[in-house]
């Protein structure tokens, strides 16, 4: 007979009645049951009235809409559209329009954040007060006014189009946007972009192997020179070998507006002008805070080591400060996505002006619609802040958190 | 605490059970005391406020005659401006009970939105309004242009069929508010912009030099613009629906604003019916007997209305044209009072 300690028993049931009720045992389990039991009730009993209500009221209810015609047409589409589409379509081209004011905006906004942020820390004294009245200029005025200022702005100084300005006869600047030549892939451009994926792939392996050398022997490698020769040089050779890749359609102007060509429309570059230069002022801030979080010893230190004030903030400050950082900068990129929705006041196309707006007003069906736009907002604002998440993962990991 | 929580959720639930009670809005309007008219937000001619904050204009004039029948006061009416993106939602949401927006009269909007129209206040035609100095006299000449248009109206999709049918190209500038359109139309965003013609008239005097602008002879879609109540109170419908041609009877019978009291002694049996002498047919709609005396003498007959807020007597100056008796040349046409 062994006289060690024994294993202990079980304990199925405890540990069970553990997980479901927590501290409170049984009793906080069916309390929970209790709790869902009632919340799914008060949800079925609002679903259900609003359904009656509508019945009353021979209001149209039900996704069925969706696959009939649109009948309007849509100023900025990045898929091909017409009247005779669904609505289904209309819901698509609002989205990525939405989608590419969004990207846009945040690209810039994120440019401009940490260059005002930088501006704002810097010794030059007046550097130091632009960013800073930059800032309070643009943080305290509602953006539907900066929009609109923009927008008027954009449109004021801009001729019309019989008088536009244009640049090598290919490129014409009017109150009816920006007109730029298209490009048509020539049959026989394969072989030069499979050139420059080629070049991408080099380049990346190129910086993959820069870095292990710094890390394992402190050698530093310049290799821009070779990553910006392989970009430009690779697909030329192939398209001196093969021919040129494209052709271009070049716009002219025929009666009113030009034909041929790609337009940017005056709206997007309102919009993008406007939510850009917000957003960067709130983004500067919170930059400007992570900064400033930082250990001002890691500042000191980075000089003592003999590195410039730029080397130092690019290489030991901004990526400790990258997580303060970046919680606030989700934040702000999902404020954008939203404020794009602004777009319906200068006519932007964006997804609340076509589909919660026009769409909405001639089907009647307002619940079915608000709700799928709410969604589709919640989803891409689940979307971006997962992507910043994972991106704080990575960074926490490097850093040894 | 347990115990209260449970009582307000009990509360709440039976709180959401409640119907919403559509079939009663004459009761609803009588308790509150005041009736709550969509309007626009700021349409010369149709519904506008002046500088003084007080709403004039057509549609404007049909809301205090619904007052004015109901509360023997045309003052009695709460007004809200609405855009075209959420008129259909407030009526829908009962936030108003009548929706007076020269909105037109479609077989979509009869059904799919849960609400009625009640008649046609105006029988309109969308136009074109382009720059004199462009030199075009048609809109047919229109290919490639662009063209400012108020968005989720019927003019989205006419303009889009008027392109389509004629094969021509255009650019759509869609803006949420009736203001922005013209400003950006103003500025040259756009070539062209399009309404109902009794809209390009009046948006034409609010701009800046209304002589550079002219308006484009083709009509290109039938806009019958009327008011609109919800689906589901049949009692209030007809009394909307009276009021109106009550209106327009006057008119044909030559009442007026000013001789409505000397008509009301008049023998004639059709004066009798239609100025309560005779019969019981304004209690048949809820209403008193003196009904259209209350009507009349608060904005007068549809051609006074008409002249005093599109007519002859107001900037606009539109003829009477379609919107004339049915004897007079138009299609005005409102059912006997018996």
């Amino acid at each position: 007979m062994s006289i060690g300690p024994r294993p202990p028993p079980r304990q199925l049931a405890a540990k069970l009645r553990r997980v479901l009720g927590g501290g409170a045992g049984w009793n906080g389990f069916f309390l929970q049951v209790l709790f869902v039991a009632l919340l799914g009730w008060i949800a079925y009993d609002i679903v259900a009235n609003v359904r009656s209500n509508l019945e009353t009221q021979r209001i149209a209810a039900g996704f069925g809409f969706l696959t009939n015609n649109a009948g309007f047409d849509v100023n900025q589409s990045l898929i091909p559209y017409s009247q005779s589409d669904t609505y289904a379509r209309v819901f698509v081209v609002g989205l990525l329009n939405t989608l590419l004011v969004a990207i846009i905006g945040i690209f810039f906004a994120t440019l401009i954040g940490f260059l005002v942020a930088l501006g704002r820390l810097s010794p030059n004294w007046l550097l130091a007060r632009i960013s800073g009245g930059y800032v309070e200029l643009l943080r305290n005025i509602p953006l539907l006014f900066q929009i609109l200022f923009w927008y008027l702005a954009v449109l004021g100084t801009l001729p019309p189009p019989r008088q536009s300005v244009s640049l090598f006869g290919a490129i014409f600047l009017s109150n009816r946007g920006l007109v730029v030549p298209t490009p048509i892939p020539t049959p026989g451009w394969e072989p030069v972009a499979l050139a420059l994926l080629i070049a991408i792939a080099a380049s990346l392996m190129f910086r993959s192997y820069a870095r292990r050398q710094l890390f394992q022997t402190g050698r530093l490698v310049t290799i821009w020179p070779y990553v910006v020769g392989l970009l430009i040089g690779l697909p030329l050779f192939a398209s001196l070998i093969f021919g040129a890749p494209v052709s271009f359609e070049i716009p002219q102007l025929k009666g009113f507006n030009f034909a041929g060509g790609s337009r940017i429309i005056p709206e997007l570059v309102a919009l993008t002008l406007a939510l850009s230069t917000y957003t960067g002022a709130f983004i500067a801030e919170v930059v400007r805070s992570g900064i400033l979080a930082v250990h001002k010893g890691q500042m000191e230190a980075g000089s003592s080591l003999g590195l410039t004030r730029g080397a130092t903030l690019r290489l030991i400050v901004v990526p400790q400060a990258m997580r303060v950082i970046l919680p606030p900068l989700t934040n702000q990129y999902l404020n954008l996505t939203k404020n794009s929705s602004l777009a319906v006041a200068i006519g932007y196309p964006d997804l609340v002006s076509v589909f919660a707006g026009t769409s909405l007003n001639q089907t009647g069906q307002a619940i079915e619609i608000i709700g799928i736009t709410m969604g589709v907002y919640l989803l891409i604002s689940l979307v971006t802040s997962a992507m910043m998440s994972f991106y704080n993962w990575r960074i926490g990991r490097s850093m040894g958190a | 605490m347990k115990r209260a929580s449970l009582v307000l959720a009990l509360a709440l639930a039976a709180g959401f059970s409640a119907q919403s009670a559509t079939a009663q809005t004459l009761k609803t309007i009588k308790d509150r005391g005041m009736v709550a008219c969509g309007v626009s937000q700021g349409l010369p001619g149709f519904s506008a406020p002046d500088d003084k904050g007080n709403w004039t204009g057509i549609d404007v004039d049909v809301c205090r005659a619904v007052a004015a029948a109901i509360f023997n006061d045309p003052t009695k009416v709460k007004f809200l401006a609405l855009s075209a993106k959420d008129r259909f939602t407030a009526l829908q949401s009962g936030e108003i009970d009548l929706l007076s927006r020269n909105t037109t009269w479609t077989l979509s909007r009869d059904t799919t939105l849960g609400a009625n129209f009640t008649g046609v206040t105006y029988y309109d035609g969308q136009g074109f309004m382009v720059r004199k100095s462009l030199k075009v006299n048609s809109a047919l000449e229109l290919n490639s242009a662009s063209v400012c248009v108020q968005t989720g109206t019927t003019t989205e999709q006419n303009l889009a069929d008027f392109f389509k049918s004629n094969n021509m190209k255009y650019e759509v500038v869609a803006f949420a508010g009736a203001d922005e359109t013209v400003k950006a139309y103003e500025s040259g965003r756009c070539d062209a912009f399009t309404t109902d013609a009794s809209g390009l008239y009046a948006y034409r005097l609010k701009m800046t030099n209304p002589a550079d602008h002219v308006v484009l002879p083709e009509i290109i879609s039938k806009e019958p613009l009327g008011p609109m109540v919800r689906h589901g109170d049949d009692q209030w419908f007809d009394l909307v629906k009276w009021v109106l041609f009550a209106m327009v009877d006057a008119e044909e019978l030559g009442i007026t604003q000013r001789n409505v009291d000397e008509m009301a002694k008049s023998d004639k049996p059709e004066l009798k019916r239609v100025l309560g002498t005779d019969g019981n047919f304004g209690e048949q709609l809820g209403l008193t007997k003196d009904w259209v005396i209350r009507i009349l003498k608060a904005v007068g007959n549809y051609g006074e209305t008409f002249d005093r807020n599109v007519g002859a007597g107001s900037p606009l100056g539109i003829a009477r044209g379609l919107n004339a008796l049915w004897n007079k040349g138009g299609i005005q046409y409102a059912p006997p009072i018996r």
